[in-house]
């Protein structure tokens, strides 16, 4: 025991040299990382500067009042107009839809997954939803138009063929294994022990995983379905292709809409110059956007927060 | 078949002071190919509590958790024999038989106190609501007379609207032996219920133990020979998946038939 200390001493002399070789190893791998770390941050930060920046030279222009109330957005027009409701309730509209399909939906098939699947069949489903989530968006976009449409028109008579109901759906299943599979990873960290706990009171299934496994992994579920909120109101493609492009200040499923997304795309890759008011409106609906993004975020981070640990 | 009363057991050829609530008849169990008990034959007797002793993985627990059909929760799991329940003499390990009917009238309170992160009384509530029961005033007469009989009604009388996972150790495992009288089962099977405790929580719990004697019957592993000796009226020491001798308490500890006993309970092994 007491030949302890004199072990260092007896190391060969590369040893020295090891150590130094492998400090500087470390701190290049320290430096990469953090430069990778910093460009997340300045990337952020540069989109949100020449956000404000260009937005700053819109506003020059357009009163915020003007921008916030006023119920026409028509900046190809003449006369143009900036107000920016009607982009907020087409996107507010489809996302809701998208929202009442993909919550229940997904949390269905987590439930399923996580609490009913046997391992076989887990483990066979889980990579196709991780498959849905890659699917580029405008083949669901197309998928909208060309499937989702002409079958709700032999539902619903009159159906135009840009409506917001149909994208709506779309999105709502596009963004379902996503809700699906964060739900489902939430509730498979419920412990053991909870669901023993359960059974072991005479519960069936079904009453473990509504009474006990949700409650306890309600935060990780409800920040699912907040990214999934998040995710449905960026969502661009299928609204672009499928609801029609034209802003109408409207909350009715059936009626054309167009998204701040949808307008996004539909100026960046359209003919308003560089420099001009419209060209400027795209980065002041772009802060609208981050704003609602943001806000959906810090709340599903207040929520993440507020019931963890509950178990 | 009727219920054997103050019989010479059979298989294992003891006496007993109460009648046969339970019993093992050459039971074995399997964790798919892993053989994990061996034709067990042992009695539970009524409203007197049985503690089940031996080095830890003899298999305890896997005996204990097969009287309320736990392991039917994992696949690959096999139960071959018999353990038959009274007074209706069912063999409640038979597939035929219902496993949630068995653990509505069998239930189980673990190693680790896990209490469901909702409130006290939702806790305690839990299995009646399971059981389809309605009345609110039902419920709360029955919650609090199972925290009374758990020892923790004076502790959380003005607080069962608090989470049950903020209780200290000692009350979270009362609270889940609260939970499990709730739905009155006819026998409380108890995992080395004070394992994860201090010696003041555990003292509590021994004592709530002797408390029940009446109510219910127990059947506790514990790997404290001192808690088997101090609360259980019968034990039974397994060793390798095998149950080695099984008796009155104090002939076991004073008497023991076999060898092994004898060295296990003098520390010579486990
Ligand atoms: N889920 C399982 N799958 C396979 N083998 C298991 C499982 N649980 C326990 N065992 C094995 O069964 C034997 C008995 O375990 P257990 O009943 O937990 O012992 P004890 O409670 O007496 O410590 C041990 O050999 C253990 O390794
Ligand atoms: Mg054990």
């Amino acid at each position: 025991m007491t030949a302890e200390p004199s072990h260092c001493a007896s190391l060969p002399e590369g040893h020295v040299t090891h150590t130094r070789a492998r400090n500087v190893k470390e701190r290049l791998i320290e430096t990469a990382l953090f430069l990778a770390a910093f460009s997340a941050v300045a990337t952020t930060v540069a989109i949100v500067a020449i956000l404000l920046y260009e937005g700053w030279s819109f506003f020059q222009h357009v009163s915020l009042v003007e921008f916030l109330t006023h119920t026409q957005w028509t900046p190809l027009f003449e006369k143009a107009e900036y107000g920016v409701l009607p982009l907020i309730a087409g996107t507010f509209t489809i996302s809701a839809i998208a929202v009442l399909v993909a919550i229940p939906l997904g949390l269905m098939v987590a439930i399923y997954l996580s609490e009913f699947a046997s391992h076989r069949v887990r483990e066979t489903v889980k990579p196709f939803l991780e498959l849905l989530e890659g699917v580029p968006t405008i083949v669901y976009g197309y998928f909208a138009l060309l499937f989702v449409t002409p079958l709700l028109q032999k539902i619903i008579p009159g159906l135009p063929g840009f409506n917001m109901l149909s994208p709506g759906i779309v999105i709502g299943i596009m963004i379902t294994p996503y809700v699906a599979s964060v739900s489902e990873d939430a509730m498979r960290a419920v412990p053991m022990a909870m669901r023993e706990a359960s059974y072991a009171m005479g519960a069936t299934r079904f009453q473990t995983a509504m009474k006990v496994v949700l409650p306890a992994a309600i935060s990780g579920v409800v920040a699912a379905f907040i990214l999934g909120i998040s995710r449905a109101v960026g969502e661009t493609m299928v609204v672009a292709i499928a609801a029609g492009q034209q802003p109408n200040f409207t909350f009715d499923p059936r009626e054309h809409a167009a998204t701040i997304t949808a307008y996004i795309v539909q100026v960046a890759m359209g003919d308003l110059p560089h420099g001009s008011i419209g060209y400027q409106s795209i980065f002041a609906v772009g802060l609208v956007l981050v704003v609602i993004t943001l806000f959906f975020n810090v709340i599903g981070q207040y929520v993440r927060r507020r019931w963890r640990e509950a178990y | 078949m009727d219920q054997p009363q103050r019989i010479v057991h059979e298989a294992t050829g003891v006496t007993l002071d109460a009648p046969v609530k339970a019993q093992a008849k050459g039971f074995h169990f399997y964790y798919g190919a892993h053989h994990a008990l061996k034709d067990l034959n042992m009695p539970v007797a009524e409203k007197r509590v049985t503690a089940l002793i031996g080095p830890s993985g003899c298999g305890k627990s896997t005996f204990l958790r097969s009287f309320n059909r736990m392991h039917d929760l994992y696949p690959g799991n096999r139960y071959v024999g018999e353990i038959r329940l009274y007074p209706d003499d069912i063999n409640l390990v038979s597939p035929e038989v219902d496993p949630i009917e068995i653990r509505m009238r069998v239930a189980m309170v673990f190693q680790k106190p896990n209490p469901f992160p909702k409130s006290i009384f939702d806790n305690v509530a839990y299995g009646l609501t399971v059981r389809g029961m309605k009345n609110r005033t039902e419920i709360a007469d029955r919650v609090e007379a199972a925290l009374k009989a758990a020892a923790l009604w004076d502790e959380v009388k003005d607080r069962l609207d608090a989470l049950g996972t903020s209780l200290s150790g000692g009350q979270q495992q009362r609270l889940c032996i609260a939970r499990a009288l709730a739905a009155e089962p006819e026998i409380l099977l108890l995992d080395e219920p004070t394992s994860a405790l201090d010696p003041i929580a555990t003292a509590s719990i021994e004592e709530l133990v002797t408390e029940l004697r009446d109510r219910v019957t127990i059947l506790i592993v514990t790997h404290n020979m001192q808690q088997a000796a101090r609360i259980s009226d019968y034990t039974a020491f397994m060793y390798l998946g095998e149950l080695v001798e099984f008796g009155p308490t104090d002939e076991i500890f004073v008497r023991p038939k076999k060898k092994q006993t004898e060295d296990y309970l003098t520390g010579r092994f486990g």
